[in-house]
């Protein structure tokens, strides 16, 4: 099963990244469970992202029409700072990685199952035939 | 007033929560329909006791509560379930035997033994014992397990109905298999304790929350079954184990390895309960794997007395443990020990001999891999091996503990010195 493991950080974990103590500290915890994820061969994809202040957000109306805003989708304290989709057994194994997330307090994971793979290669047929 | 009532009811839940349960589910064999009735009984304790005060016989006004809500369910039901008379009668029944001077007696060993019933699943049997014993919300055991609560709401509930459906009788086992199905009740309640307390340098220490309810449990254990040598082994282990609770973190949350505790800690009340427990079991003369568990602890908590750890001792009981239960926990163990009693390289040696698949997301493995690697000065392989250690953490306090030795051997000069 693909599980997507998406990280929420608070605004003060997204400052720490600015300075180089807080970046170090930052490195010294995270590349470690990285490359823990990667020895495991479970990595599907996966990504860190820019602050949520450099997100732009696109609202569909009613209308047909959309709405741009400059900023993240959802206006919580906790945000997304980065994602892996990881291919495991089952939601058991995907928790105990999500348990290993080295993140600071306040923040956590949100752990998601994929659609059902046989709905994705269906997906992909239908792309490849049209 | 009111904060008395609601204590009496936590006090009843604790102490009689599971013994109601186990009477109850015991005749009707179905213990989601048992647990309805509790809960409701216990809900209407918390309603009526603030006001009205707290009864004088509080397990017998909560077995009337609860058949009265049997006899309302079965009404409104027209007893369809099959179990509904049955439970009935078990509460009528359980109401009398109140009065008498025999009292309600204790089932709960019969609910313990069927919780870890070879039938039902190993992974959800402590969650089944600490739901159905002690009345733990499955939400609290979830996040104790790291499971999602739906999901353990639905194992549970699987679990009850299989016992329901296939029949499991609540019964404690014959002579003749009472030592696998005792251990299969053991195991499940030192899971609830979590495992791999400081027994490997730097190794993971998960504070699951739930130390309080598995000791409860242990004593319940031994209360139940006083002959059981094994029993009383597990009880010394946990509470040698939970003697050391306040040492394991300084006082800003720093993780502290087993060697630098500080001893004058360690709580002496408990470490004397646990030997107390353990000499008691050695008289039954029947080794196993808990009392040597408990024994490898008792070598660590006379480091209070003399100031030092006998790692040969140490060594040898894991030696006997895991000929009696190759356990991956107890292999990583003994090599930690071995390295201690002798050498580094030794030690290592030991570690290499383990099975790679079983050891690529074993984090106390990699924890004393790096610790031996840094000793040797091994500098590169002490970094490699603390990186997948720090990676496998999930323990905040021991993944900075890590992070900093890590530090420390990366700069440290390089050496060849073997020691």
């Amino acid at each position: 099963m693909q599980y997507m493991l998406l990280f929420y950080s608070t605004p003060e974990e997204f400052e720490a990244r600015d300075d180089p103590e807080g970046r170090k500290a930052f490195r010294a915890s995270f590349v470690p469970y990285m490359k823990a994820l990667q020895d495991a061969g479970i990595i599907v994809n996966g990504a860190g992202l820019q602050k949520p202040g450099t997100a732009t957000s696109l609202r569909l109306n009613g209308d047909g029409g959309h709405h741009v805003q400059d900023g993240p989708f959802a206006d919580t304290k906790e945000q997304l700072a980065g994602f892996f989709i990881i291919e495991v057994a089952d939601i058991d194994a995907a928790l105990k990685w999500a348990a290993r997330y080295p993140g600071r307090p306040g923040g956590g994971v949100e752990v998601r199952p994929a659609l059902p793979q046989a709905d994705r290669e269906a997906l992909y047929k239908m792309l490849a035939e049209s | 007033m009111a904060a008395n009532a609601y204590e009496a009811v936590e006090r009843a839940a604790r102490e009689s929560y599971g013994r109601l349960l186990a009477f109850l589910s015991a005749r009707s064999r179905d213990i989601a329909a048992a647990e309805d009735a509790l809960a409701d009984a216990f809900s209407a304790a918390l309603v009526n006791w603030p006001s009205s005060g707290v009864p004088a016989n509080p397990e017998a006004w909560l077995l009337t509560a609860a058949r009265r809500k049997l006899v309302d369910a079965a009404r409104r039901r027209q007893v369809r379930e099959q179990s509904m008379p049955a439970l009935l009668l078990a509460a009528e029944e359980a109401e009398a035997r109140m009065t008498s001077p025999s009292g309600l007696g204790d089932e709960r060993l019969k609910l313990l033994f069927t919780c870890a019933h070879p039938a039902i699943d190993a992974a959800i049997r402590t969650p089944l014992m600490l739901q159905t014993v002690l009345g733990l919300d499955a939400g609290r055991i979830a996040s104790a397990f790291c499971v999602s609560p739906a999901a353990m709401a639905r194992r549970l509930t699987r679990a009850k109905t299989r016992i329901r459906d296939a029949g499991i009788p609540f019964e404690p086992p014959e002579a003749d298999e009472i030592a696998p199905r005792l251990d299969a009740v053991l195991e499940a309640i030192y899971a609830a304790y979590g495992s791999g307390w400081d027994d490997v340098a730097g190794g993971s220490a998960s504070l699951r929350g739930l130390a309080g309810e598995a000791i409860y449990l242990g004593r319940l254990m031994t209360a139940l079954l006083p002959d059981e040598p094994e029993a009383r082994g597990l009880l010394a282990l946990m509470l040698h184990c939970e003697a050391r609770r306040a040492a394991r973190r300084e006082t800003g949350g720093a993780y502290v390895p087993l060697a630098e505790q500080d001893t004058t800690l360690w709580s002496r009340e408990l470490a004397q309960e646990a030997e107390q427990q353990l000499a008691k079991a050695a008289l039954a003369d029947r080794v196993g794997r808990f009392q040597l568990e408990a024994a490898i602890q008792s070598v660590h908590a006379q480091r209070a007395v003399t100031g030092h750890t006998d790692w040969e001792a140490v060594a040898l009981l894991y030696e006997g443990l895991v000929r009696l239960a190759p356990t991956i926990g107890g292999l990583v163990g003994r090599a930690a020990a071995v390295a201690e009693a002798r050498d580094a390289q030794a030690g290592l040696a030991l570690l290499r001999d383990l099975p790679e698949a079983s050891v690529t997301t074993y984090q106390p493995y990699w924890a004393l891999a790096a610790h031996l690697f840094a000793r040797l000065g091994r500098r590169v392989e002490a970094g490699h091996a603390y990186e997948r250690a720090i990676g496998l953490c999930d323990d905040p306090a021991m993944r900075t503990f890590l992070i900093g030795q890590a530090e420390m051997i990366a700069a440290s000069k390089p050496s060849n010195t073997v020691h």
